[in-house]
């Protein structure tokens, strides 16, 4: 995750574009994405096969793609959507799992300019992931809304489209693959969570209560009961929570110096 | 599959997400400074996908004992600071190369 909490970038200019400015920018945000774009076709492949080996039909898997563009919040949704839970659940699962994002278009915020209206922004929100902040993020300056544009298109034309061959080849691949795939998506977090450990003694421990925590849930009896979606809840944020007071983070000039890979 | 009751869940799952990344994309001018907040905000996510991940992991493939291999084949990936594709990847060819090993040996 890269947090990219900068200074005020300052006053900002008025932003006036050419026509061929705008391609130009719209060009190089879209190339930009393209790395996004051949890293999400794989994992929403995943996601797509995995939709339909619990139940939901291609066109399903393909809408919820379409509308969240998030991988951990659209896997936590599948279960809770066949077993049909309660909507405050989802509701609820959703706000914890996608939280991060909150903070991401905090930051993205002080990184567009003065071209990026309010409507841009109801359009930009929509595709904001991990790794389009992570990109948007890491360029010098302030994007323009023709960059973003282009940015969040080729991955949202990868995500969707993944999904799609996914949950259409779900059907037809031998049970001994899909078995393998189901598992592809763990295999993207594990990526994602086990370096962040490597840093961070605290994150360690950090996971390491979340996912104890969990383990009871999932074990006890008495607390087996407890809704899928409520137990994630329940289990981040009492980790989260007792990390952030007991150790808490380095904040500005101190973690503008901290590197941390990226999350999807 | 009832499609009207989807199509909620869906309106229901795509409206959070969608409200936590644009509220504060067009309401807030300044940043989050508090440093617990931020903090939490750090934490949070990994936290998630951790439990998210065990013990559910291990229910994804049908075998637990191919499940535990792919867990960790994926983990030493991933200690090695192996890219996202590589590691789901490496991790899923453990868990078929495994699979097809009981099956033929049992």
């Amino acid at each position: 995750m890269i947090y990219n909490i900068t200074r005020n970038q300052g006053k900002k200019r008025q932003v006036t574009h050419t026509s061929s400015s705008k391609y130009l920018n719209f060009k190089k945000g879209f190339s930009d994405g393209i790395p996004i774009c051949l890293g999400y076709l794989s994992v929403s492949f995943a996601f797509g096969v995995f939709s339909v080996s619990n139940g939901l039909i291609p066109i399903e898997a393909l809408m919820i793609s379409m509308f969240n563009v998030t991988s951990a919040g659209q896997l936590a949704a599948v279960p809770i959507i066949i077993s049909g839970a309660s909507l405050i659940e989802l509701a609820a699962t959703q706000l914890v799992i996608n939280m991060r994002y909150a903070l991401m278009s905090v930051t993205l915020s002080q990184k567009l300019d003065n071209s990026v209206s309010f409507l841009n922004k109801l359009l930009i929100a929509f595709v904001n992931t991990d790794e389009v902040f992570a990109v948007a993020s890491s360029k010098s300056g302030s994007v323009d809304k023709f960059y973003m544009f282009g940015l969040i298109l080729s991955p949202y034309l990868g995500w969707t489209s993944g999904t799609l061959f996914g949950a259409l080849a779900g059907d037809i691949l031998p049970s001994a693959l899909t078995n393998a795939l189901g598992f592809a998506i763990y295999g993207m977090f594990i990526a994602i969570v086990i370096p962040e450990m490597k840093l961070s003694q605290s994150m360690s421990v950090c996971v390491l209560i979340a996912v104890g925590l969990g383990c009871l849930f999932e074990f006890i009896p008495f607390l087996d009961g407890v809704p899928a979606g409520f137990v994630i809840i329940i289990c981040a944020v009492a980790a989260a929570g007792i990390m952030a007071i007991a150790a808490p983070i380095h904040t500005e000039g101190e973690l503008a110096d901290t590197k941390h890979p990226d999350v999807q | 599959m009832k499609t009207p009751n989807f199509l909620i869940y869906l309106a229901v799952c795509a409206g959070v997400t969608y409200l936590i990344r644009m509220l504060p994309l067009v309401l807030v001018k300044k940043k989050i400074t508090n440093r617990y907040a931020l903090s939490f905000l750090h934490y949070i996510p990994y936290a998630v996908l951790g439990v998210m991940t065990v013990p559910a992991c291990f229910f994804a493939t049908g075998n637990i004992i191919t499940a535990f291999i792919g867990f960790i084949v994926g983990c030493i990936l991933a200690y090695f600071n192996k890219s996202l594709l590589t590691v789901a990847a490496g991790a899923s060819l453990s868990i078929l190369i495994a699979d097809i090993i009981i099956t033929y040996l049992l």
